[in-house]
């Protein structure tokens, strides 16, 4: 054992190369100091559950004041505000780290590595969440409230926020410093740390989609990072970035923003692919069909993903030609996209499905992260974007595209996964009504937004014409038809993770009949420290010499 | 268990582990200066395409000569803003204008301080459309400085153009456009403006 080296570098402790450190500290600083990838991997979690119950709550404040025309529980100044911070704290707060979360669990235990490459980065990159998102959140308190003018920052309008604007771009800079080191670290990790035999093309397409989707965070947060840092020194120190009157441009902020949104946009869906890549194939019990054209697709995804991001600025007046350059590229990424519905689907032909929560939640996945492709591909269209620009259409698209597409796969993720975290299963029947209840409840919030964008009700208004009452009425029902089922999920997991109601940690190590990969191959639940001494990977992705034993191998 | 290869494995894992670290720390630095680097690409990219309305030929020519086509009639009209809505009045004299390629023309804009303090004024002028951009020179302009205004001053302000022969056959309709901003502040800053 390296005894020698392991003062020299507090690094190689945290490999557990002495038999004391094998479980968890006692107490709060065992989270607050931890640098174990599952610790953080749970505090991740927790993190993003709580962020997506506060913008939920925000989303239902904005769906209440939208039940009747006129104004009736807040004045249009704080709903702007819930607007904007609804969707900060969801996109920041709730996917990303969500997904942060799930890799921070899941990949070392896929590739057989004992943690990731950077623990104490690690670490660090956690703990910038909740201190960036207290500052964020604490804006609703200052005087001139949150910041109010969207959360796509377009000066001149945002540069009009008050107090809460620096507060705004330092939060913005945090979380994309947490989102850089995690993602240096998920890719350090892939690259470096395999077991052996698990080569590239072996990987599970959740570790594939994570690498991809890590190389999209550090090419383009850095992008963000300069365009906030853009508007700061045009507020306070004088420069003409965005500022017309100093020979600025208003619409240059519009590129760069896109140029780092558009990447985004995939950052919260690559993840997503992933993790439904892994549960279709467990529950049709057939291997993934097509997994050399899944990695593609995703890769060939990332890359479009940099040169449409005109396409959501049809209307400030770009030239023909770049209209139907970010038209036709726009859908051209409908061409690796449905490769990869097409091979989910395929994986599921003749496959011997069954279907517990987490295939439920993936298969109505991949049927409504489609119609969230299809409404994607009509706004793609430059002469009817005309049309649909800044109007519920939009509002509608996306929402498909992250409530049943990321959240759901989120969702679908926990309850394939939580029996492995914490040895005890969820319970199915609770699953099932979670699980129709939140599909039913989606469509009926968002799939009257459709119809009401195509009818012209503009997005981010709180009051709207009479016209568009009944829509809006199914809408909001449907919102906190939506939410409220989501306690049904926060039982169940709390359940698992506690014990609740009588449950036993009696989860096999497969778990599910049709699981392979390597994280099925050590116990339920997952001992604290897992392949610290790598396993030898075989042809079918399953340690050679395959026990649990890789474990505990001291 | 041998110690050394073990030791040797362990430490050459960290050294590749940092190297690739390193390097993606490279790649972070470089994509922050590559927003930055955005800046001047889009401005040199709207110069190459005359795209957004604004052209190194509409904002100055000196020696413009006349080739007056009376056989083409365009009209220009035009627009005016003011950013942030009160601080001035601020309209053109004539909404618009009939004219013939290859002459020079004048009009007058008329600005209103409205408020009881000094302002510093800068217009903005933007032309649509975007292919007729080069093909309005302008021997004067108010735009080409800043504009002081005392308190509640009235100010007549011309604009001296000409539409060159070679703007495009489908072009019949020329729009230019002024917004006015604030830029006292601006002008009170240590920068000096552009010339």
């Amino acid at each position: 054992m390296a005894h020698e080296h392991a003062h020299d570098d507090a690094h190689t402790h945290d490999h557990g190369h002495d038999d004391h450190a094998h479980g968890p500290d006692k107490g709060i600083m065992r989270w607050i100091k931890t640098t174990n990838h599952k610790d953080l991997g749970t505090l991740y979690l927790f993190f993003s559950f709580t962020m997506f119950f506060i913008g939920g709550l925000m989303s239902l404040v904005i769906r209440a004041e939208l039940f009747q025309p006129g104004l009736q529980f807040v004045d249009p100044e704080l709903f702007n505000q819930f607007t904007t911070m609804h969707a900060l704290v969801m996109i920041f707060g709730g996917v990303m780290p969500g997904f942060v979360g799930l890799a921070n669990w899941m990949v070392p235990m896929m590739i057989g590595c004992s943690d990731l490459a950077l623990p104490r980065v690690n670490n660090w990159g956690f703990w910038l969440l909740p201190f960036a998102f207290t500052m964020l959140l604490s804006t609703f308190f200052l005087p001139g409230g949150a910041p109010a003018g969207g959360w796509t920052i377009y000066p001149p309008l945002v540069l009009q926020t008050g107090n809460s604007f620096p507060i705004l771009i330092f939060a913005i800079h945090m979380m994309g410093i947490s989102s850089i080191t995690g993602a240096i670290n998920v890719v350090v990790t892939i690259l470096n740390m395999r077991a052996p035999g698990m080569t590239l093309l072996k990987m599970p397409l959740f570790v594939w989609t994570w690498l991809i989707t890590a190389y999209l965070l550090i090419a383009v947060m850095p992008v963000l990072a300069g365009a906030v840092t853009m508007l700061l020194t045009d507020k306070y120190f004088g420069t003409s970035f965005f500022n017309a009157a100093g020979g600025g441009d208003p619409v240059m902020f519009e590129h760069i923003f896109w140029f780092f949104g558009h990447p985004e946009v995939y950052i919260m869906i690559l993840p997503a692919f992933g993790i439904v890549s892994s549960i279709i194939p467990t529950f049709a019990r057939k291997p993934l069909f097509g997994y050399a054209s899944m990695v593609y697709a995703v890769a060939s995804i990332a890359f479009l993903s940099f040169i449409v991001w005109a396409h959501h600025m049809f209307t400030v007046g770009i030239p023909l030609a770049g209209e139907l350059f970010f038209m036709f590229s726009t859908m051209l990424i409908a061409v690796p996209t449905g490769v990869k519905v097409f091979n989910w689907i395929a994986t599921m032909w003749r496959g011997s499905l069954t279907y517990e929560t987490p295939m439920l939640f993936a298969i109505a996945f991949v049927f409504l992260f489609s119609i969230g492709g299809f409404s994607g591909l009509s706004l793609a269209l430059a002469p009817v974007d005309f049309q649909y620009h800044n109007t519920y259409f939009v509002v509608a698209h996306f929402h498909y595209v992250l409530v049943p597409g990321a959240v759901f796969s989120i969702i679908a993720a926990i309850y394939y996964w939580i029996p492995k975290w914490t040895g005890r299963m969820y319970n199915e029947t609770a699953g099932k009504w979670h699980f129709w209840l939140s599909a039913i409840f989606i469509n009926v919030t968002f799939f009257p937004q459709h119809f009401l964008g195509l009818a012209g009700m503009p997005r981010r208004i709180p009051d709207y014409a009479v016209q568009f009452t009944d829509f809006n009425m199914v809408s909001t029902v449907g919102a906190f038809g939506f939410f409220i089922a989501q306690f049904i999920f926060i039982g169940n997991v709390l359940a698992c993770c506690y014990g609740w109601f009588g449950r036993t940690r009696n989860a096999t190590a497969q778990v599910w009949e049709g699981a392979t990969g390597l994280e099925w191959s050590v116990p339920s639940p997952a001992p604290y420290h897992t392949f610290e001494d790598p396993p030898l990977v075989g042809d079918d992705g399953m340690p050679v010499h395959g026990n649990a034993a890789a474990a505990h191998a001291h | 268990m041998a110690v050394e290869p073990e030791s040797s494995k362990v430490q050459s894992g960290r050294r590749t582990r940092r190297y690739t670290t390193g390097k993606l720390l490279l790649v972070v630095a470089g994509m922050f200066g590559f927003g930055f680097a955005l800046v001047p690409m889009y401005n040199a990219l709207c110069q190459l395409t005359n795209l957004n309305g604004k052209d190194k030929n509409m904002l100055v020519a000196s020696n413009v000569q006349e080739h007056e086509d009376v056989s083409r009639e365009v009209t220009v009209q035009f627009l005016t803003t003011v950013n942030g809505g009160r601080i001035w009045s601020f309209a053109a004299n004539q909404p618009q204008l009939k004219v013939h390629p290859g002459k020079l023309y004048t009009v007058m804009f008329t600005a209103k301080n409205q408020q009881d303090d000094a302002v510093v004024g800068q217009a903005v002028p933007s032309v649509v459309p975007w292919n007729a951009a080069k093909h309005l020179h302008k021997t004067e302009c108010f735009c080409f400085e800043r504009q002081p205004f005392a308190a509640n001053e009235e100010k007549q302000m011309p604009v001296r153009f000409m539409l060159d022969p070679e703007l495009p056959r489908d072009v019949d309709t020329v729009t230019l456009s002024y917004t006015f901003f604030d830029v006292t502040q601006l002008a009170q800053s240590a920068v000096k403006p552009k010339s």
